[in-house]
């Protein structure tokens, strides 16, 4: 049970991979939220329990800082630059 | 088979979506407000959207036999501009007296800032002057674990009771703290963002089916208002028991809500 749709799921991720890989770069760093999925990807390898809760712990903004305002600010993104620690 | 949708935003779906809603055996909703998809340019447009919520909606909702309940609030994303929102918060305790109101909601943070968290504190404080119940949005993706903390940290400090708080959108890394500090958790079944009716079921199965709720958020979004039912025939797929599916879609939903003496299912 469930391996059909899991097995399509991973097919995509792998899809995915494929195409930043034939992406011209627009710039020399790799993008954070590139960088945050291949860490994701090794904690579903490394064998330990709650791979989820630790994925979703992996994108999550680790810094104490509030800002004042959302002025200015973007939408969620989904993972978080090197500085907010969740990612690095 | 019957079952609550706590959590559906009906004002941005159609009425073909209330037929097939009560075809799937949904017998009441309760619908949060929320964010437009736009920011609303004053305090009026909320007048009116209170309007809806509270006169329009029930009747549309009737037409199918599901009752209609609601919660007011200014939404976090637009209360970021402190003096805005205190004008939209002066409307709603007028609100407050209409029959279908159980509370103030969905209160929260969007991007965690200070101008989100001093609505917040002062919606909660609103709740409490009113004896209300309080239904919370957590925030998004990277924002969710940082702000469901302050959110907790911020309700905590007032006097109303963990348990007629219920916090929504709750996830895997989520769920243990807020389940833990008493509050009751909500778990959203939204197709890209949230939960999937299959990891739902596998946090009942991780953390319990006490002070756990299903709901769809069904709203503008790419969403799905029968993402309740769609969970209940997956727990079915995986065995559990009748009693178990409908606890944590029917029997939970009422527990909470009938805290509201407004909440008042018709048998």
């Amino acid at each position: 049970m469930y391996f059909l749709e899991h097995r399509a799921k991973l097919l995509d991720v792998a899809a995915f991979l494929d195409r930043i890989d034939r992406a011209e770069p627009t710039s020399s760093e790799t993008d954070f939220r590139h960088a945050a999925l291949m860490k994701a990807i090794q904690v579903m390898l490394d064998g330990q329990p709650q791979r989820a809760k630790r994925v979703l712990d992996l994108l999550s903004d680790a810094e104490s800082e509030i800002p004042q305002s959302a002025h200015g600010t973007k939408g969620a993104s989904g993972a978080v630059r090197s500085k907010s620690g969740g990612a690095t | 088979m019957k079952y609550i949708d706590p959590h559906v935003h009906m004002v941005s779906r159609t009425t073909d979506d209330y037929q097939r809603m009560a075809l799937a055996g949904c017998i009441a909703i309760t619908e949060p407000a929320f964010w437009a998809g736009f920011d609303r340019s004053s305090a009026q447009g909320f007048y009116d959207y209170y309007r809806q919520l509270t006169d329009y909606e029930p009747r549309r909702a009737a037409l199918f036999g599901i009752q209609h309940f609601t919660w007011l609030c200014i939404n976090p994303k637009e209360a970021d501009d402190p003096a805005f929102a205190r004008d939209v918060i002066s409307l709603i305790p007028d609100f407050l007296k209409c029959g279908n109101v159980l509370g103030i909601g969905e209160i929260g943070l969007n991007k965690n800032t200070k101008n989100e968290l001093i609505i917040l504190e002062e919606q909660i404080a609103l709740a409490e002057k009113f004896n209300q119940l309080i239904l919370v949005h957590t925030p998004h993706l990277e924002d969710k674990r940082k702000g469901t903390r302050i959110i907790m940290d911020a309700l905590s400090a007032s006097s109303i009771d963990p348990g007629r708080i219920l916090i929504d959108h709750v996830e895997e890394h989520t769920v243990a703290e807020v389940l833990d500090r008493g509050f009751w958790a909500g778990m959203t079944l939204y197709p890209d963002t949230k939960m999937t009716p299959q990891r739902a079921t596998d946090v009942i199965e991780m953390y319990g089916s006490e002070r756990v709720w299903m709901n769809s958020a069904g709203d503008w979004g790419c969403s799905d208002p029968l993402a309740v039912p769609k969970a209940r025939i997956e727990m079915a797929r995986r065995g559990h028991q009748m009693s178990l599916i409908d606890k944590v879609t029917l029997e939970n939903p009422k527990t909470f809500l009938s805290q509201s003496e407004k909440f008042v299912l018709k048998e």
